[in-house]
């Protein structure tokens, strides 16, 4: 495979991060604007995909408008040895959309594994919860539950596009949990 | 496990709609017309694809059709957290929101209250957004990047029935 021109592809990945326009030829339209052939495109993101760059490409879908109201980050004090574990162990179940590692940032915080848990309600996400509990045996293990209340600003991650402080898609939306 | 959530939903979808928001969150078609792909897939016509992401879009039930990039990749990012007095939450939230590196940004209940997630080019870029976001809503930041991914992104499978 031919290598991608890194500033071609730096442009490429500032043109897509934001999704693609709703045309009939989305990737023309982004060839015009970054300057390339729609080809150039078409095998410039194939290649990003392949590489595993990108995770997914398609419809990225907020789940709070579609009746997923309550999402529970669900924060757990794992003892390292076993996170990598426990970690995959989560990560498995359908409901559950993200499972890290990260650090932990004592003293005030403890937590070292999160986990995203989608319901329609704070009760579904407290049993989806529970069923993790007994399913990956953490009984033993301290978590807490963060609902989220609102959401200020969701969309797509801006690596290469300009960095201003410009509010976008500025969201305030009240959240019945 | 939530197989009931049209009916919790506010928004009423067509089988079109359905279709559009549940099969093409994976493997986007990557051709010359790729909504007149979809359309024959789905036995309609491209306007009407394209039509109804538009709407899908406008209703905000669709970020947007593109990608999601692996963490650490192609940039860095982090989830960071600050502890913020109720009656300054929302005003700081704006401040936030306002960078374009934030990318998410939730209000959760907790002491640490506010929660967002920041991308950059590289790690000195990230700093200093994270500097300065500290430094315009005068409250600590506290950053907790991604050390290990336990989880490979499948999209999310909706229940409609």
């Amino acid at each position: 495979m031919k290598v991608f021109d890194p500033a071609l592809e730096h442009a490429l990945i500032a043109a897509i991060e934001q999704g693609l326009p709703l045309v009939a030829r989305p990737y023309q339209a982004i060839a015009q604007q970054i300057g390339c052939s729609e080809k150039e495109v078409m095998d410039g993101l194939l290649q990003l995909r392949e590489r595993g760059d990108i995770k997914r490409f398609g419809v990225v879908v907020r789940h709070r408008q579609l009746g997923y109201r309550a999402n529970g980050m669900v924060v757990w004090d794992i003892p390292d040895d076993l996170v990598q574990r426990l970690g995959q162990c989560m990560g498995q179940f359908p409901f559950v959309t993200l499972s890290y590692r990260r650090p932990r940032h004592l003293p005030e915080w403890s937590y070292n594994l999160f986990t995203m848990v989608h319901g329609q309600n704070k009760q579904e996400v407290e049993q989806k919860t529970q069923l993790l509990v007994s399913q990956c045996g953490l009984a033993s293990i301290k978590h807490e539950i963060l609902f989220s209340s609102r959401c200020f600003k969701q969309r797509g991650a801006c690596y290469r596009g300009k960095s201003l402080a410009v509010p976008s898609q500025v969201l305030a939306k009240p959240l019945i949990a | 496990m939530g197989s009931n959530m049209l009916e919790e939903s506010t928004q009423n979808f067509s089988e079109l709609e359905k279709h559009l928001l549940n099969d093409f969150q994976h493997d986007f078609p990557c051709s010359e017309r790729p909504f007149a792909e979809i359309a024959s897939l789905l036995d309609t016509d491209e306007d009407s694809v394209i039509s109804a992401f538009a709407s899908l879009q406008q209703r905000g039930v669709i970020s947007r059709i593109g990608p999601v990039f692996q963490p650490n990749r192609i940039g860095v990012s982090t989830l960071a957290a600050m502890a913020i007095p109720e009656n300054e939450l929302e005003q700081l939230a704006q401040i936030v929101s306002s960078y374009a590196e934030v990318n998410h940004n939730y209000e959760r209940v907790h002491r640490f209250n506010l929660w967002f997630v920041v991308t950059a080019r590289d790690a000195d870029h990230l700093q200093q957004v994270l500097q300065s976001i500290q430094e315009q809503c005068g409250y600590e930041v506290m950053s907790l990047p991604m050390q290990q991914d336990f989880f490979i992104d499948l999209g999310f499978e909706l229940k409609w029935t």
